[in-house]
């Protein structure tokens, strides 16, 4: 026989992103998923952009990745609270993850609560993980053709940084190509031109980061 | 290799539904797969025949039905489909869509007895 399900197979993971979304909202914590390959300089962006925030406000990080404590390590020293979760091969975070993973942070002091996913342009975009919004680093080492390549991930991200931009006079990347169909993809996104590296173009994303906060504190 | 957490959660819901009807052996199971997912199909058949061994999907088949991309305007209210990930209105020019189809991962459904 036959069985109608029409079931949604990632209901169970959707179902748990949605309470911790909710909680989070009800706590007035801003929380973003940051994804991008490895080496696009995910943790590097999250370093520049902590230690511009973390005198205004209550931060913390939660770190994903396959095996090691090497990015958490690089937060700890910062001083802000950071959680590590190793995937073990996994290649994304899952929303029972963070669900297991926030008894350790005290929500009703935080601000914004930062989760670097797993580096991988594919997997992670799939599964939401509570968060208010995805913000996607693409750094120009890697080529123009990889919004058309991983169209899901730039479809899905609220900002996108092209970070390592002080490579540019080096690199045959083509610019206008890769900003092109990120906007067509996703004609409403919020694009940010930085470098890590020469510090350049980080005010513009961390004074959008404050309002995204402002708003999310106002309720 | 996401496509693995996928395959489970394919067989966590066929086993479920075999279970709530009192039934003993899946043969096959539909799913209906987007275009724009980000689940690659061969990937998934592979990851579903090694996560059904011994269970009662054991020798089912997956069928995948894939779906394509298409967005529908919010200004001229036009449905069209969406070629080189464009999301662009093509009778207006309006940059308001919003995606109807392409993004399915869905159990729709399941032969067994």
């Amino acid at each position: 026989m036959e069985v109608k399900v029409m079931t949604n197979v990632l209901a169970k993971n959707d179902a748990i992103a949605a309470d911790l979304q909710r909680l989070f909202k009800e706590k007035n914590i801003f929380v973003f998923n940051l994804l991008g390959s490895p080496g696009a300089g995910k943790t590097s962006l999250l370093e520049a952009t902590l230690k511009e925030l973390a005198e205004e406000y209550s931060l913390a990080v939660i770190e994903g990745d396959l095996y090691t404590a090497k990015d958490a390590e690089r937060i700890h020293k910062l001083g802000i609270p950071v959680l590590q979760i190793n995937t073990v091969g996994g290649c994304h975070l899952d929303a029972k993850m963070i669900e297991d993973a926030l008894s350790e942070l005290d929500l009703d002091k935080l601000d914004m609560i930062i989760i670097e996913n797993v580096g991988n342009l594919v997997c992670p975009a799939e599964f939401a993980i509570g968060e208010a919004m995805k913000v996607t680093v693409l750094s120009v080492t890697e080529g123009e053709d990889k919004p058309l390549k991983y169209p899901l991930i730039f479809k899905e991200s609220k900002a996108v940084l092209l970070n390592k931009v002080d490579l540019l006079p080096y690199i045959p990347f083509d610019k206008e190509k890769a900003v092109t169909d990120i906007k067509n993809l996703n004609p409403e996104v919020s694009l940010f031109e930085v470098s890590c590296t020469a510090k350049t173009g980080l005010t513009e994303w961390t004074d959008w980061l404050k309002a995204q906060i402002e708003a999310v504190r106002k309720g | 290799m996401h496509e693995m957490s996928i395959a489970e959660g394919i067989v966590d819901i066929a086993l479920d539904t075999l279970k709530a009807n009192e039934g003993h052996v899946i043969h096959a199971i539909q799913l209906k797969l987007g275009v724009m997912s980000g689940v690659e199909p061969d990937a998934l058949q592979f990851c579903f025949d090694s996560v059904t061994k011994n269970t009662a999907a054991e020798n089912a088949v997956l069928q995948i039905e894939m779906i394509p991309l298409c967005g529908k305007c919010l200004d001229c209210d036009k449905e069209f489909s969406v070629t080189d990930y464009v999301f662009k209105c093509p009778h207006c020019g309006s940059l308001a869509i919003s995606t109807i189809t392409g993004r399915e991962l869905q159990v729709a459904s399941i032969d067994m007895d």
